[in-house]
């Protein structure tokens, strides 16, 4: 029953993760490139781009989430079982979830990225 | 950082959450909580510039750097596991960095207004054309990007 508890909190950490992934990335997308923003309308104005950005909101609220499944799945599971299976699903899913809404081109070099970091983000964690 | 820091804060309590404050107060959380800001700025820049499948196996380095850290610095024990796990994070960097780091959306250098007609207009291939098409379309309504 335990395990249940633990992968489902695995689960929402991976889903959330990717989510906050997504949208943190969309809501840069929107605001632009940064160098050039700031060289053209200050720091200032980059800040209250991306924090005004809706997108950033709920991206780091995603995050805030994925923080809280992250708590919850440790006083489940062990570290060694919640750390590596959260990073690795994340990455793959990240990979799935860019293609899907951001339209990122994710050709067979960035899926074997994928995958090789996921593996050895797993070994390293585990 | 933080880890040490709350180790010489101590235990926080939740009928004492004033403790946290306490904790925010000594050095080590402090520049903790500076480095991890400075961190989420830098991954919000390299965000704004490449696509999110090349920054984040990209930021999995730090993984690397850590298990390296806990090597030839703290003179840790790194299995032979972990050494594999470094070459796999290492390779997949490798393999991702070799390819383009933004993708080039079908109409991407198309205009979308006037103002990215007139900007855009001079060499698509140039980093400055692609730059000011970017911004124009950014500051169009409506537009997805």
């Amino acid at each position: 029953m335990k395990s249940i508890y633990t992968w489902s909190a695995i689960l929402a950490i991976v889903f959330a993760s990717v989510i906050g992934d997504v949208l943190l990335a969309r809501a840069m997308k929107q605001v632009g490139d940064v160098g050039a923003l700031w060289r053209r309308a200050g720091l200032g104005i980059v800040i209250g781009r991306t924090l005004g950005n809706p997108n950033f909101l709920f991206g780091v609220t995603a995050m805030a989430v994925a923080f809280f499944s992250l708590l919850f799945a440790l006083s489940w599971g062990d570290v060694s079982l919640v750390a590596p299976a959260a990073a690795s699903l994340t990455f793959i899913g990240n990979a799935v979830a860019a293609k899907i809404f951001l339209h990122e081109r994710v050709d067979q070099r960035r899926w074997i990225a994928a995958g090789l970091v996921a593996a050895g983000v797993a070994l390293l964690a585990g | 950082m933080l880890s040490h820091g709350m180790k010489q804060t101590g235990s926080i309590s939740l009928n004492h959450l004033q403790g946290v404050i306490y904790a925010v107060l000594n050095p080590w959380v402090a520049i903790g909580i500076l480095l991890l800001l400075a961190f989420f700025a830098t991954y919000m820049t390299a965000l704004s510039w490449a696509d999110l499948t090349y920054v984040l196996p990209a930021t999995s380095l730090g993984y690397v750097m850590l298990a390296l850290v806990a090597r030839f610095v703290l003179h840790e024990h790194v299995s032979p596991l972990r050494w594999l796990g470094i070459a796999l994070i290492t390779g997949g960097v490798g393999f991702v960095a070799g390819g383009p780091e933004l993708t080039k959306h079908p109409h991407a250098n198309e205009p979308t207004n006037k103002t990215c007609a007139v900007t855009a207009s001079p060499p698509f291939g140039s980093a400055q054309g692609k730059l000011l098409a970017k911004d124009a379309r950014n500051g169009a309504p409506g537009v997805e990007v």
